[in-house]
Order: structure tokens, then sequence, then C-alpha cells
């Protein structure tokens, strides 16, 4: 099992009112799955999102990525984690403004270990693989919100990570460049890459081979998709 | 602060990529940036320009000394503490109270008695002409020649027989020689001071100090004896040489113990005399020169730290306008460690930037004020800042950057990457 979570815990404590983000979850994935996970909000998908991500650690409960125990690292060992397990691809981009495609690809690199002189090869590389290979120089400001989150992609698999962690990746794109970012996805899972991505949209969520819909802190199901579902 | 534990793996690159995105980042606020350095700047303008100054004029001061000499005594009558008690005439050095000086104090090796009337009240006149400015008129023995390192020009120095045959000669320099027309050698010719007949006998050479003499000075030397005899107030001075430089110091006590004797000062009396070596007067002015630059340095460092505060400000903004971008950096993969490290080059590099244009300020402020200083005072010639003060200010500056850097960068690295990028 590439993910391993068990009787997950988030509490947070607003105020004098606790409130149970997450209230025992269990969660399985393996390689090269794609996942989808839903919810209203409020429904603690976000929460799970973050934990899966290593930018949160969770209040009880394991979590193990690729067999390392997860949820007992301190912060530089999760920003380790993060920066050569997982690629974040997020609603709003967040591309530096003043900076190339090429760099924008490139910032992970400039947190790892021994990538210094290949960075370039593979920033254009990733590019490439998004379908930007002709964008490397191009700011920002000078890309379509389609081609913003092809960046945004292309930053998150550069440096090979275990798990693409798509949060609302299409949400702030029309649906024709929707389209395109998840038949994009679908690429990269046909290739072997295992992508977990939060959504609120139904449309969205059919293009994973499974579903998990989370309420109140809890997994509510657990479901295969159809897979003749994909072309729906 | 695990992160900050971290900092030495950080590694090279991680530096090399923080200064690069240092600069590119004050690149993009260029006009921000240099108003925030403009207390650093300053600062650091005056505490090179500061000590550039004072260590060129020290510098100066110094070879002045080198000129005049470093082994003259200068021994001059004092009044005590309480000059009620004591009159005129116990205080003036007697006309022979120097005739045994050199029998009694081994380590000098001449002296000369000095006579000066001061500059006012007395006129020079030639034929027509008559001088009453800046007139300097001293009675000195034959010796003098030696120990100031004035030789004449033309004609012929002091004797012996001039002095003590109270002959009315004299020499001139060339202001004197100019001022009252004379010709181009004036020995031979007569001139009157204060209706007194002197013949002059050679023009003296210029001195080799520019600083200690006044070359619009219109000197006249007259011998020490023929001059005494006609002062209403015989109030003279010594000026005396030890054999060498390092022998000043056993000089001086000779000498204290010889005029003590000559003069029936009890022990624990108060002496009414002083004796001054160069030596001295060369450590006395050293010591002066580093209690200013260092007073100077430390009026200065209070607007690096008012610069410093400037720093802060602007990094403070800086964290919170990319607090997002530090959100997505940490998601990414940058450890606290990389993000503090980010915010503290950019403080430091842009504290350095301040101080090289404080530098390029200071030397510029240095060669200004330098132009202004009259040439007799030391001036007009070209002041540097020196490395000391170069290395002193960049010090300064990085130091400013981290200790005032650090609070905003710690800032930072503590942010959470979910609220970061949650951020607007």
């Amino acid at each position: 099992m590439l993910i391993r979570i068990s009787n997950l815990t988030k509490h947070y404590t607003v105020g004098v009112e606790r409130i149970r983000a997450l209230d025992g979850v269990d969660i399985d994935i393996g390689l090269n799955e794609y996942v989808a996970i839903m919810g209203s909000s409020g429904s603690g998908k976000s929460t799970l999102m973050n934990i899966l991500g290593c930018l949160d650690r969770p209040t009880t409960g394991t979590y193990e990525l690729d067999g390392q125990l997860v949820s007992d690292m301190g912060a530089a060992q999760l920003a380790r984690v993060r920066n050569e397990r997982i690629g974040f691809v997020f609603q709003s981009f967040e591309l530096l403004p003043r900076a190339t495609a090429a760099r924008n690809v490139e910032l992970p690199m400039i947190y790892s270990r021994g990538a210094w002189f290949a960075r370039r090869a593979r920033a254009r590389e990733a590019l490439t693989t998004v379908g930007l290979a002709d964008r490397m120089s191009h700011r920002p400001n000078q890309l379509s919100g389609g081609q913003k989150q092809r960046v945004a992609i292309a930053r998150a698999l550069v440096n090979r990570p275990a798990i693409l962690l798509a949060d609302e990746p299409t949400g702030n794109l029309d649906s024709v460049t929707s389209e395109e970012i998840l038949a994009l996805f679908d690429q990269l899972y046909t290739d072997g890459q295992t992508i977990i991505m939060v959504t609120h949209e139904p449309d969205v969520a059919r293009h994973a081979r499974r579903i998990i819909r989370m309420k109140d802190g809890k997994v509510q199901s657990d479901l295969a998709v159809e897979k003749d579902a994909v072309n729906a | 602060m695990m992160g900050l534990m971290r900092l030495s793996l950080a590694g090279p690159v991680l530096l090399y990529q923080s200064i690069v995105l240092a600069l590119s980042q004050i690149w993009a606020n260029k006009i921000r940036g240099i108003l925030t350095t403009v207390g650093i700047m300053i600062g650091v303008a005056a505490v090179s320009a500061v000590i550039a100054l004072i260590t060129g004029m020290k510098q100066r001061v110094l070879s002045e000394f080198e000129a005049v000499g470093t082994n003259k005594i200068f021994i001059s009558p004092h009044w005590p503490e309480k000059r009620a008690n004591y009159s005129f005439y116990e205080v003036a050095f007697r006309l022979h109270d120097f005739d045994d000086l050199l029998e009694n104090c081994p380590s000098v090796s001449k002296f000369t008695h000095i006579y000066s009337r001061g500059w006012g009240g007395q006129t020079l006149t030639f034929g027509s002409k008559v001088e009453d400015e800046r007139i300097n008129v001293m009675g000195v023995d034959p010796e003098w020649h030696d120990i100031e390192h004035r030789l004449v020009q033309m004609g012929r120095p002091l004797t012996v027989m001039d002095n003590d045959q109270l002959r009315p000669v004299c020499l001139i320099n060339k202001t004197t020689r100019d001022k009252l027309g004379m010709d181009r050698d004036p020995t031979g010719q007569y001139i009157v001071w204060d209706g007194v007949r002197l013949l002059v006998i050679g023009m003296l050479e210029p001195s080799a100090s520019a600083m200690m003499s006044d070359s619009e000075s219109r000197e006249v030397i007259v011998p020490f004896k023929y001059m005494i005899q006609k002062a209403r107030w015989p109030w003279y001075s010594v000026m005396a040489m030890s054999k060498k430089p390092e022998a000043s110091e056993d000089a001086k006590a000779e000498i204290e113990f010889y005029l003590r004797q000559k003069r029936h000062i009890r022990p624990g009396g108060e002496e009414t005399f002083e004796v001054m070596t160069a030596q001295r007067m060369i450590e006395q002015f050293s010591r002066v020169a580093n209690i200013v630059t260092m007073v100077a340095t430390g009026i200065v460092g209070i607007s690096l730290l008012v610069g410093g505060v400037g720093i802060m400000n602007i990094m403070l903004v800086s964290v919170s306008e990319r607090t997002r971008e530090i959100g997505l950096r940490k998601a990414v993969g940058a450890r606290p460690a990389a993000i503090l490290l980010q915010f503290l080059v950019e403080a430091v590099v842009l504290c350095l930037i301040g101080g090289a244009m404080g530098l390029l300020l200071g030397q510029g402020l240095t060669s200004a004020v330098s132009a202004m200083i009259p040439k007799e005072a030391g001036g007009g010639q070209q002041m540097i800042v020196p490395m000391s003060a170069i290395v002193l200010a960049f010090g300064f500056s990085a130091g400013v950057g981290l200790i005032f850097g650090m609070f905003p960068a710690i800032k930072a690295a503590r942010l959470d990457p979910i609220d970061a990028l949650r951020h607007e």
C-alpha cells in the first residue's frame, strides 16, 4: 500500500469549542490509483487533504506513506517528504508572478538535494509532459488559465512524486479548459501516476476510479467508479 | 527553531539561490529598497567619512611631527596652580638658568633659548615700506639652525659671536624680504624693527613643516642675547633636543631634576616650569584622535540602528506581502530554515547595498571636506576611506541586516503553510 491511514483524528479548538474535523478515518490507497475525495464544506475533506499532503499533522492515529510513518515527523522532515513524494496542484495555481514557466517548474528542485544541474532539463521534460514545451520562458501573466494550471501540474510532477495531490484543480477554469486539464490527469494516470483529487463537482469526480465521500469528519462511502463512467 | 539548527545543512546551493532571489526581489522593488537603505547609507557614509578624515588628519599631523623632529623637548616657564603666590621673576627663567644644562643632562644633545615678542604691536621698516602684520620676531641661539633644521639660502647663519657680542643682526625669510620690497639678496641691507636697526646677514630656507610654521608670517631671527637684554619682560622658553627620540623621556627627567635644583624647589614643591617632549605630544594627539573616532563612530552607530529599524519594517512588509509565496514554497518542500535563510539573506543584501552606496557617499563627503580644509591645516591632499573603515562599514551593515532581519525571517519561517496559502 502506498498510503495507509488508520484511526486518524484531527481536532481543532476554536475559542472554547472543540471541532472534530476528522473523527476516526481509515483509508488505504494503493499505487497508481486515481481517487477523488468529495464532501460538502465542513465535511473534513480539506483537513484530510492537508494531512495527506503532509502540510498538517493528525491529532491521533497514524499515516504511513510508502512505508514511512509520516504522522510522527517534525516540520523539516515533513518538508522533505513534501518535496520528494508529493506534488501539489492548487485551485488558484499559485505560480510566482515574476518567474517564467520554467523557473516556476524548477521551484521544488531548489529545495531538493542533488537536482541542481539537471534542473532546467527536468523542468523542460515536465513542461513537455503537460504540452507546454513552447512556453518555457513565458511569465504567468502571458499564459491562459489552463496553461497556468498546466505549469502548476508540471511543477507538481517535476520531482516525480509518489502522489499528485490536486485541490479543486478545475475550480478556477471554464468547462472546456477543465476538460483539458482532466484529460491531462487521465493521461498521467494511464502513465502510472497516483492521483488524489479533492472536489465537490460530481462531473470532475467522475474522472477518478474511486470516490471517497466525507461527512462530519468520517468516511461516508468509498466506492469504485464504473469504468465506462470515464467516458460519460 | 529546530530549523535554525539545520541551517548548516542548507548548503551553498541554497545560499546562492537565496542571494539570487534576494537580488531579484530587491530589483523588483528598487525604489522601496533604496528608500529603505537610506538610513544605513547615511550611517555608513558618516562613519566612513569621519574615519577617513580623522585618519587622514592623524597621518598628516604625525608626518608634521616627523618633519619637526620627534626628539624635541619644549621647556617653558609655567605658573603653578596658586598663581598669586608667585611673582613674575620667580616663574620666568633667568638669563643664566640653562648655562650648565648640557653638563647635567647627558641625554640632551643641544638646546636653544627662544624669545618671542608675539605677533602684534610691532613694525618692520625698510626704506619707505612699513609692515605691521603677522610679524614674528624671535631671539634664538645659533643651535636653533640645527634643532629646527632651518639653514640659510643666502648670506650666513647666526654664530656664537653674534650672540655673545649682542650684535644687532638678523636673518629674514622670503616673505619678509618680499613684503618689504628688498633686493633678491637682502644681505647687507638694514631693516628697522621698532626703532632698532638690524643688519640682515642672511635669508632663511622655508620651514620643512607646513603646519608648524606660517609661510605668510614675516620672520625675523635675532641673536637671543641681544634680544633678551632689550626685552621689558624677559619671558623666554627653551627648545632642547635629545640625543635620540627614545632618549626623550630620560632627557625630560634630567631636565626636570636640573631645573628643580636650579630653582631650589623642595621635594613635593610645585614646579614653576613645564617640560614637554614631542613624543608625549604625539601620544596625546593620537589619543585624542582615537577618542574622537570612537565617539563619532558611536554616534553614527545610532543612525545605523535607526536604519536597521527601517530594514526590519520593510522586511515585515515583504513577509506579509509574500505570505502566499511562502506558503507555496513550504508546500513544495522548503524547510523552515530555507525560508529563514531567504529572508535573512534579503535583509543582509539590502543592508550591504546600502553600505556600499554609503561608502561611495562617504568617499565623496571625504573628498569634499578635505578639499575645503586649507593647506596649512593639513587639507588639500587626497584623503581616502581606509580599508579598516570599509571592512567596518560592511561588517556593520551585515550585522544590522542580520539583527534586524532576524525577526521578520523567523516570522516567515514559522508561518503555517496551510494558513499562508489561504492568506489573501
